[in-house]
């Protein structure tokens, strides 16, 4: 009846799962009732789960992400603990709990921290920034977000019911093969993974079509911002590398439900093959990550300069070179295989090669920087703070892009240190400068600065005081995921390695502070201009928040910085521009729980076919399918928005914004 | 330097945007595309998706091809008289799906049912030789356990197969639509992209005829 699912999944022996899940479930169960009790439902269920706006579903997005990036860097927390304490020791953690930790950290924060984040914010600014009122396809923008969100719940009822991989965070056969994990570890991971890559991939087609098909009338492919080409390479991408994720991940999971022999040590597998066709996507995956952190960047230090972005232009070009070199370095994860001296040859000069326009990103913002008036506010400390630590991130890059040292640094804490330095302090701290950045824009009220700069320095200094000696140790021969070791020559460096992970706590505790704070003075934090940062590109002409149209009439673009050189030309409150426009009806897409009930059946098929509960599959998949032909029988689409509404909400924000920029006319 | 960069004030673009629909193509003066071609465009996009996602498995093919693990190789296995009915169902299912798209070009309710079902009809009977055809591998011992070549086999071929099954019940919901709700706007676009969807499964199926079949039955010394 129930499959290989048994009392005994549930982790009754080991306290650490089971408080930490207990906790859990306890959270999760005092918000849903909370949030009944206070009948916030109704609300929830029209305004949230069953939205199809993008900015709704960009901000859900990146709570999500939040949400996952506390619970995997507890998971951090945890590993920094025990290797702390397990010089000549067993530690707290046993063996079989550490490696799933390890494994859990490294798929939460690539997968369900790293992933949502950025597609959050593309989500949120894309079709502001393009002038548009949506993505091409709302409901399976929505449907994206719930599979998501379907993934990370998957990983997370691990906690409770059953364990999580102990593979590390890309399940290498033969380990992965049912022979040595017969567990149901490596199914969650395999079915969450397929789940959430298919809302990615779907994103990507949504975005793709979006950026290409959809834009106001006059912005051409040059007068596009920089975050919406660096959000096109980043979804082209995810169309050309998830369905090798998809295909790869199929193949293991044949492997393991069918006996095939894919990557077997019998019967011909070669294990080999699945590093290749794992790193064909994962080193595109961490161009998919880090292309939207540097439009993030671009758009952050003009507008914190006062000046268009020096060279658009390269800064074009270098995007889309990263885009296509992505696909030609995969076989740097692994030159230990022995592809011999012309193929690791190869695969070391096109890794060096990817440094060459991520240089020229760089000097883009330096010079953007140069002469300009730069203003520190907080997202402009993140970029800062991205491009210092980016570099270091990316020379140690280029040095394990050797083959002849990457044979000595291989699988040792160095390689650790190295992409930690480059996805902390390249997507994250482009996700947080995001953050920050348009925070005001989704709610209408900025976030404190104090509190937002305070959390800057310690996740910086905490950074550099938790990675840097990884490094040394790297050097020193520590290998990644060691759960006990014996060298005292290591412990001073895993004592202050867990000292920084403690400031990096601190910054995190800021970060919600902030976040408390600026709600807890959301009236007196109001930004009624709906353009606190004095921005340049179209997302600031909106009103904050945006309404569900973004924009009353579509903007017609004449220039790169259309808001800016706007802002620039004010016209005398009598002139023309400011006479009343005629304001047609609004078509908007209407609400759909397509996204969530196909989601939520999602959730049942991944979870019964992790525990062979083969009834429940068909159940699950028959709901999926029967969700969609009720949506394909719906038979309005669209509600529309009166041209009075429509008046009304352009009113307000025309008045609202007419003060400010009569107050700021002299200085222009 | 223009005098105003952006109009927000004055409404020529919006009415140009509308008067421009059918001409617009996403960008310059024109504005957002019309949803026809913003909805064939995407799925083109995720068509292409789907062709990677087929390459992957090409390649893992190609890579354990001569992995037979001392069991029986495609020269042992393959039938190409089979084969061959199979690719003619196939091709002949695309030439009536276009037929189904006359049909409803026309807005004849009654051909394009027609034509439909007997693109169903041929794909169905696609699926049933190559049912057959696992059926009788998997009985002659050379399942897809027995070796890594014969796993892929499976897996590639196999995942066509899955994708004639899925896009047979698009299929059936598609005939159901039309029936019910008649020649509608967004289910005319649901249209496009289920042809579109029928027609790169024959590509596909080119692709895995030629590669697979046809390359693996050729005589040994003229493989590489």
């Amino acid at each position: 009846m129930f499959g290989k699912l048994t009392w005994q999944a549930i982790p009754f022996d080991q306290p650490i799962p089971l408080a930490a899940g207990v906790l859990v479930v306890f959270g999760m169960a005092a918000v849903v009732i909370w949030i009944a009790v206070k009948g916030y439902v109704p609300y929830l269920w029209r305004e949230w789960i069953t939205s199809v706006d993008h900015k709704r579903i960009g901000i859900m997005y990146c709570l999500l992400a939040a949400v996952m990036l506390l619970r995997g860097f507890i998971d951090a927390l945890m590993m920094r603990s025990q290797q702390a304490m397990a010089f000549h020791a067993a530690g707290y953690l046993p063996p079989e709990h550490y490696d799933q930790i390890f494994s859990a950290h490294g798929t939460i924060m690539i997968f369900f921290v790293a992933m949502p984040f950025v597609i959050g914010l593309m989500n949120f600014v894309v079709p502001l920034q393009l002038g548009v009122r949506d993505v091409a396809f709302p409901t399976l923008n929505s449907v994206s977000f719930w599979l998501n969100a379907a993934g990370a719940l998957l990983v997370n009822v691990s906690l409770v019911i059953g364990e999580f991989a102990r593979t590390g965070w890309l399940p290498y056969p033969p380990l992965s093969e049912l022979s040595y994990s017969p567990g149901v570890g490596v199914d969650y991971y395999l079915w969450a993974i397929q789940i959430s890559g298919v809302g990615t991939l779907m994103t990507g087609v949504n975005m793709v079509a979006t950026i290409l098909k959809m834009r106001a009338p006059g912005m051409s492919y040059s007068r596009m911002p920089i975050f919406c080409w660096t959000s096109l390479a980043s979804s082209l991408l995810m169309v050309a590398a998830f369905p090798i994720l998809t295909a790869t991940l199929a193949m293991l999971l044949l492997d393991r439900y069918s006996g095939f022999h894919f990557f077997t040590n019998e019967a011909g597998g070669n294990a080999m093959m699945f590093m290749n066709l794992i790193w064909a996507w994962g080193h595109p995956e961490v161009y998919i990550l880090i292309l939207p952190a540097f439009g993030v960047f671009s758009e952050v230090v003009a507008t914190f300069s006062g000046k268009p972005l020096f060279d658009r232009r390269s800064m074009i070009i270098a995007t889309m070179a990263i885009c296509i070199l992505s696909f030609t370095v995969w076989l740097h994860h692994f030159f230990t295989m022995g592809g011999g001296g012309d193929v690791n040859g190869f695969f070391g000069i096109a890794s060096m090669v990817i440094a060459v326009p991520t240089g020229v990103k760089i000097f883009n913002w330096l010079f953007t920087m140069y002469g300009g008036r730069i203003r520190f506010s907080s997202p402009m400390l993140w970029a800062v703070g991205f491009m210092v630590t980016f570099v270091i991130g990316g020379m140690t890059g280029v040095l394990l892009a050797s083959p002849a040292a990457d044979f000595v640094l291989h699988n040792s804490l160095f390689l650790v240190a190295h992409f930690h330095n480059v996805i902390i302090g390249g997507v994250l701290f482009g996700a947080f400068a995001g953050y920050t950045y348009w925070f005001p824009k989704a709610f209408g009220f900025t976030l404190d600065e104090r509190l937002g700069k305070l959390a800057f320095w310690f996740w910086l200094i905490g950074f550099y005081v938790a990675f840097m000696p990884l490094y040394v140790l790297g050097l020193e021969g520590m290998t990644r995921r060691m759960q006990h070791y014996d060298r005292p020559e290591w412990h001073p460096w895993l004592l202050v390695a867990a000292l920084g992970t403690l400031l990096i706590l601190c910054g995190i505790a800021l970060q919600i502070a902030q976040l408390w704070v600026s709600i807890r003075d959301r009236a007196r934090r109001n930004d009624p201009t709906g353009d606190p940062w004095d921005g340049r590109s179209l997302e600031w002409a909106t009103p904050s928040p945006p309404p569900a149209f973004n924009f009353a009439v579509l903007p017609v673009v004449e220039s790169d910085e259309p808001f800016w050189d706007a802002k620039r030309h004010v016209p005398a409150s009598d002139s023309p521009a400011v006479e009343e426009p005629e304001y047609p009806p609004i078509e908007m897409p209407r609400n759909s729980p397509t996204g969530f009930v196909t989601a939520f059946f999602a959730v049942v098929t991944g979870f019964s076919l992790i525990w062979h509960i083969w009834w429940l599959v068909i159940v699950g998949l028959v709901g999926a399918y029967a969700t969609f032909v009720a949506f394909a029988w719906r038979d309005r689409h669209e509600t529309t928005i009166s041209s009075a509404e429509v008046a009304r909400v352009d009113h307000a924000h025309r008045s609202a914004r007419a003060q400010p920029l009569r107050a700021r006319e002299p200085l222009l | 330097m223009s005098t105003s960069a952006l109009r927000l004030g004055q409404d020529p673009s919006f009415g140009r945007a509308a008067s421009a629909h059918g001409a617009a193509s996403g960008h310059g003066p024109g504005g957002p595309a019309p949803k026809r071609i913003v909805v064939g465009y995407g799925f083109w996009i995720f068509l292409l998706s789907d062709v990677v996602m087929f390459s992957a498995l090409f390649a893992a093919y190609a890579v354990l091809f001569k992995s037979t693990a001392g069991g029986p190789s495609a020269r042992d296995l393959f039938d190409l008289r089979n084969t061959a009915t199979e690719t003619a169902c196939l091709l002949a299912s695309s030439f009536t799906c276009g037929m189904a798209s006359l049909a409803v070009g026309q807005r004849s309710q009654k051909w394009t049912q027609i034509a439909l079902l007997v693109t169903g009809l041929l794909g169905f009977v696609f699926l049933v030789l190559e049912f057959r055809e696992f059926s009788g591998l998997v009985g002659r011992g050379a399942g897809p356990g027995r070796s890594a070549f014969l796993s892929s086999f499976f897996t590639l071929v196999g995942c066509h197969g899955a994708h004639v099954c899925a896009g047979l019940l698009w299929l059936g919901t598609m005939m159901a639509q039309f029936y019910a709700k008649g020649f509608r706007i967004d289910i005319r676009h649901r249209f496009l992209c289920f042809s579109l969807f029928w027609h790169a499964l024959d590509i596909i199926w080119v692709a895995i005829f030629s590669l697979v079949y046809l390359v693996g039955t050729l005589p040994p010394e003229l493989l590489p």
